[in-house]
């Protein structure tokens, strides 16, 4: 039995020395492996008597045991220690920059656009478009604005060439989005609602005006929709897009050719140290033209005023932006300067939705 | 529009406060865009009394005074020469702001003596121009506000003034009447009667006059003969110069009074610079005429002019002329009210470029019925100003009949504007604006012309109950539920194109429809058809062909900032004419520059057509496009020749992508090179039926097997016939093929050829591939691919 004990001292000094994992390996053969001290020392049994066989037997196979957890525990820990010192030595300045990547974004007015078009949508409104450029009938006088309307000179209108020997009078860039409305109305009659984002045109370059900006239409017929319908359909609509808890709107009577009764439409808000804050305070903006659609407009649309009647607005897009994410110069909007589209630009994951809130 | 609250308490008999007619202006659509009140810079001044003046030691023009204030005795010096013992004076105090010398005051010394305040001169208040002296005040007590002295003693000083916004459908509010017309309605006081007593003539009229156009159908005049022209009352300048006027002499005054008071033009001829009698006709072509405004213009026939035997006159309705005006030196005058038509007028005054009040008033329509009784009321106070007396008055023509009433359904008016109005109130409404109601009918005032069908009734009624005190009632959903969808495929296309390209690492830009002539011919267009008649700049002329141009542009101004690397895109309209309908929607990106900024990866590399190439792709696979397509090189003009491609589907080319023709970005300023790619958003194909349901994913437990493939073929031979030659050389079993590899050793480059290398996968569906079976297949594909291109297989 001393055999045993000294086999077990020296096996397991050994394995605690190994100093890699070949050196266990062959440590291994040399007590387990076939010709291995403790197989040999096994193979010996066989001359023993049945009572040394038994107690030898057992004493061996618990060294056997042993020696083999010793060496599977020596194996692990070299293989950890390695493994420590590999990942020692893989080292990296994890503050050097990542790899770059491009990050893209949406413009406002896009955004915006998007914006309305999920608040409408809500109501029930569809999106409708037109051409932008148009017959003069259908920019003016399907609108109630004929030729020498006084209104027609105040719209700073493009014409487009026109040929010699083409008498029609010249077509125009839109003036408004306001032509979509028939254009609607005639292909769907009625009952009919719809919003109609698009770019407009009209003749003025300062400091506040470009020759291009958006505009966005609203028009809603029905059998009785009224003009208290229409304040309500835009107070909620400022209140989704402005995202504030309440609005308040003024409507004050005007003159639009193409709604009668028609009002401008002023939203409480107040100027603190430039910064704008709607639905508190106590002054009043004015943000949008609207109005109950004139009998003659319904007419010219194919829709019979005496049974139909419904509301159209039209507000500036480009403006909406400018007033909910406070940028400053509408001449912006069109010059592309990187800086500008990366600083006021969307992420192309930012979908307006209701369900999460129109913006971040 | 601008009148003074005093001009219209003269119509307005009111006990309103400024704000609340303020406010009610704006509600009832006469927007109020500013009010001007003199009393504001004065409210702080009040009325002293100078009780002892004596020199000031150390200066010869300065007096050292006592005054006697509110708050007791101050000291003050002043300059001024009138500065005595005993006159009543107007103090501003230290903290006071003095308007006329711009300055907040303080106690001062002057020359070693203090003094508290300063006595004010009518210049340094801004009431005139007058800097003689201090203001003497005849009356007034110590302590008294400033305001109110003048409020009772020279009201003009302080009267407020009011400038509305017309809006075109309201030529009545073009006349302070008008105005107050509608105040009375609203209930802030009461319209004073208006007493009109007609002159009778003392001789008969010596110049007659004959109307021989359309454009004029009635024209009334008379002479008045004896008057003296001067200077008008100082009531009469005063009114004027409130609103901006400048007096000339009393008769030309008045004409400009009757403008504004109730809004009805009229022209004072001298009667003894008129030769012969007076035509209103037609203008004869190459006319021309002297206006009172120093310029000459060249008529046209359709401009209706008055004329007499020597000539032009007079714009009918829109300018006098020099000749026949009225200076100091008249005595008699031809007093002319008239009615010209609204169309006319507008048409002469825009091809003439003339801006006045009476083209201003006339294009909109005035009263035509009050023509004649504006000019009674015109004669008497030319009477009363001028002396004189007046002839009888000569008709020509008559009043235009505007009689015509409308149905009033005031249950339709609840219906439409939402508010409950009584029947009774609605009634009452339209009767205070001058509508006569004979049942149901409401005969539409002459003033009126904006009044045309029901509808304008109701907004009559509308805005006065007062828009503003309406209440928003929910607009019901037109169906219960959850609401639709409602972009169509295209929009939504549009938004997912906008969104993919985003996601990709590009810039949304929106840039103008309109590029200038040249960039617009270099991307073929610039026609005729797509020109701008009034561009509002050189560079803003032709509607653009392509996104491309515009973008480019930004692009190059990005480079003057010092932006050398960039991704734009725009989705947006392209022009292809100049009919409504003849756009097309686009998307286009842009790339410049490196694909990345320097790093330590060595990640940098300048875009090439490849980039372009992945994003056209990823941008047709988001909008739907099928994966199989053809590349073809019949890029457009602005294209690399050998480095652009057409994606497309038989006949419809769904992109284009490659690098922008070099001779492009020289001309358009951009230091390239550039890649891009533009999208023909409506070309793609919509699947035939839309289904939210995938087909079934169809899996293979065998193993698949890549096969690689290197073959040397000619240098222009293109990959995609090698892969198309070996993918089908056995349909069912080669699931892809993929060029992997791209070289030409030196050996290979000087014999005009090159080395691509495929990768192809088998995969069998019903039995696992043997060797056998893979060298078959790999043998085919060897065979399809040599014949196709002439390729051989790398040694």
């Amino acid at each position: 039995m001393d055999g045993i004990d000294t086999l077990r001292d020296t096996y397991l000094n050994r394995i605690k020395d190994a100093g890699d994992e070949a050196a266990v390996e062959e440590l291994r053969l040399a007590a387990l492996g076939k010709k291995g001290e403790i197989s040999l020392k096994m193979r010996e049994l066989g001359k023993m008597t049945p009572e040394e066989r038994q107690t030898t037997g057992a004493a061996l196979n618990r060294l056997k045991d042993e020696l083999d957890a010793a060496l599977r525990a020596r194996k692990a820990s070299l293989a950890d220690a390695a493994l420590e010192q590999r990942l020692a030595a893989e080292w990296l300045d994890v503050t050097l920059p990542g790899r770059p990547r491009r990050f893209g974004t949406i413009h406002p007015v896009s955004q915006v656009m998007d914006e309305l078009t999920a608040i409408f949508a809500d109501m029930g409104f569809s999106v409708a478009e037109g051409p932008q450029v148009e017959s003069d009938w259908y920019n003016f006088d399907a609108l109630n604005i004929p030729p020498e309307h006084p209104a027609r000179q105040e719209h700073d209108t493009f014409f487009m060439h026109r040929a010699e020997g083409d008498d029609r009078p010249p077509h125009v860039l839109r003036t408004h989005t306001s032509p979509v409305q028939i254009r609607a109305m005639t292909q769907q009659g009625a009952p009919i609602r719809v919003i109609a984002p698009g770019r407009v045109y009209r003749m003025d370059m300062d400091q506040t005006h470009t020759p291009m900006f958006h505009q966005v239409e609203g028009l809603a017929i029905d059998k009785n929709i009224s003009m208290a319908n229409l304040k309500w359909v835009l107070e909620e609509f400022c209140r989704a897009f402005f995202e504030v808890p309440s609005v308040e709107l003024r409507f004050r009577a005007s003159h639009f050719p193409f709604t009668e009764p028609s009002a401008e439409v002023d939203i409480r808000c107040s100027w603190a140290n430039g910064q704008l804050k709607i639905g508190e305070g106590d002054d009043w903006m004015e943000i949008l033209g609207s109005g109950m659609v004139h009998p003659k407009v319904l007419k010219a649309a194919g829709v019979d005023p005496d049974q139909w009647q419904g509301f159209a607005f039209g507000m500036g897009i480009d403006r909406l932006a400018m007033l909910k994410y406070g940028i400053p110069d509408l001449r912006a909007f069109f010059e592309s300067d990187l800086r500008w589209l990366r600083h006021y630009g969307f992420a192309s994951l930012d979908m307006p939705d209701l369900a999460s809130g129109l913006s971040r | 529009m601008k009148f003074t609250l005093s001009w219209l308490k003269t119509h307005l008999d009111t006990a309103a406060s400024l704000d609340d007619i303020a406010y009610a202006l704006t509600d009832l659509g006469l927007e109020v865009e500013g009010i001007t009140d003199p009393a504001a810079k004065l409210k702080n001044f009040t009325l002293a009394k100078v009780l002892h003046a004596e020199q000031h030691p150390d200066a010869d023009r300065l007096r050292v005074c006592r005054v006697q204030t509110d708050e007791g005795e101050k000291q003050i010096v002043c300059g001024a020469p009138n500065a005595r013992e005993g006159i009543t004076v107007v103090l501003c105090k230290p903290g006071d702001y003095v308007p006329g010398i711009d300055t907040t005051l303080g106690v001062g010394k002057i020359r070693g003596i203090e003094s508290h305040g300063m006595m004010a001169s009518e210049r340094e208040l801004e009431l005139s121009d007058e800097h003689n002296g201090i203001i003497e005040l005849p009356s007034g007590e110590v302590g008294e506000r400033f305001v109110d002295w003048l409020a009772a003693n020279r009201p003009g000083a302080v009267d407020p003034m009011i400038h509305i916004k017309i809006t075109p459908n309201r030529p009545d509010a073009l006349g302070v009447r008008g105005i107050a017309r509608d105040l009375a309605a609203r209930g802030l006081g009461t319209l004073k009667p208006l007493v009109v007593e007609p002159v009778i003539g003392n001789f008969p009229n010596p110049i007659t006059v004959r109307t021989e156009t359309e454009g004029c159908p009635l024209f009334a005049g008379r002479v008045i003969r004896g008057v003296k022209n001067g200077p008008s009352p100082a009531w009469l300048q005063q009114r004027l110069m409130a609103i901006g006027l400048r007096p000339i002499s009393v008769l030309v005054d008045i004409t400009n009074f009757f403008t504004f008071d109730l809004n009805r033009p009229l022209h004072v001829f001298d009667a003894g610079k008129v030769k012969g009698d007076l035509v209103v006709r037609s203008a004869q072509d190459g006319e021309t005429l002297q206006a009172l405004d120093g310029k000459t213009y060249t008529l046209r026939p359709g401009m209706v002019v008055i004329a007499d035997d020597t000539g032009v006159e007079s714009l009918g309705g829109i300018m006098g002329g020099e000749v026949s005006g009225c200076d100091e030196a008249t005595t008699d005058v031809y007093l002319e009210a008239a009615y010209f038509d609204p169309i006319t007028t507008a048409t002469t005054g825009r091809a003439l470029k003339i801006n006045s009040d009476a083209r201003y008033r006339f294009e909109r329509g005035i009263d035509p019925a009050f023509t004649l009784e504006g000019m009674e009321l015109a004669t008497r106070m030319i009477l009363d100003l001028c002396g004189g007396e007046a002839s009888e008055v000569q008709v020509a023509g008559a009043v235009p009949d505007t009689a015509r009433a409308y149905r009033l359904d005031t249950d339709r008016v609840v219906s439409l504007v939402g508010m409950e109005i009584a029947a009774e109130e609605q009634r009452a409404t339209l009767e205070a604006l001058g509508f006569r109601l004979e049942g149901d009918m409401a005969h539409v005032p002459s003033w009126r012309p904006d009044v045309l069908g029901e509808a304008d009734l109701v907004e009559e009624i509308a805005r006065v109950a007062s828009l503003t005190k309406l209440q928003g009632k929910p607009l019901p959903r037109t169906a219960a539920g959850v609401p639709l969808p409602i972009l169509t495929p295209l929009q939504q296309r549009e938004k997912m194109a906008r969104r993919t390209l985003a996601s990709i690492g590009y810039n949304e830009c929106v840039t103008y429809s309109f590029i200038n002539a040249g960039d617009a011919a270099l991307f073929g267009g610039g026609a005729d058809a797509v020109r701008v008649e009034n561009p509002i700049s050189s560079e803003m002329t032709h509607l653009r062909p392509d996104l491309l141009p515009g973008l480019l542009r930004a692009a190059a101004r990005n480079q003057a900032r010092g932006f050398a690397d960039m991704a734009l895109f725009e989705v947006g309209p392209a022009f292809t004419g100049g009919e409504p309908g003849e756009q097309v929607l686009q998307a286009t990106g842009l790339l410049i520059g490196a694909s990345a900024v320097r790093d330590t990866f060595g990640s940098r590399r300048p875009v090439d057509l490849f980039d372009a190439k992945a994003d056209a792709e990823a941008i047709l696979a988001a909008l739907g496009a099928p994966a199989k397509v053809q590349i073809s090189r019949k890029a457009a003009g602005w294209w690399h020749p050998g480095r652009s491609g057409v994606i497309g589907l038989g006949p419809n080319a769904l992109a284009t992508f490659g690098e922008v023709h070099p001779r492009i970005l020289h001309a358009l300023d951009v230091k390239g090179p550039a890649v891009a790619f533009t999208i023909n958003i409506a070309k793609i194909p919509y699947p035939k039926v839309k289904t939210p349901t995938r087909p079934a994913l169809v899996l293979s437990d065998l193993q698949a097997v890549d096969r690689d493939f290197a073959f040397v073929v000619d240098a222009q031979v293109e990959a995609l016939t090698l892969v198309n030659a070996a993918a089908g050389a056995d349909k069912a079993l080669i699931e892809s093929v993929r060029v992997f590899d791209q070289f030409a050793t030196d050996a290979q480059k000087a014999e005009g050829k090159k080395s691509l290398a495929l990768t192809v996968r088998l995969q069998p569906t019903d039995k696992t591939l043997t060797d056998k079976d893979i060298e078959a297949a790999s043998a085919k594909i060897i065979e399809k691919v040599a014949k196709a291109t002439g390729a051989t297989l790398r040694a």
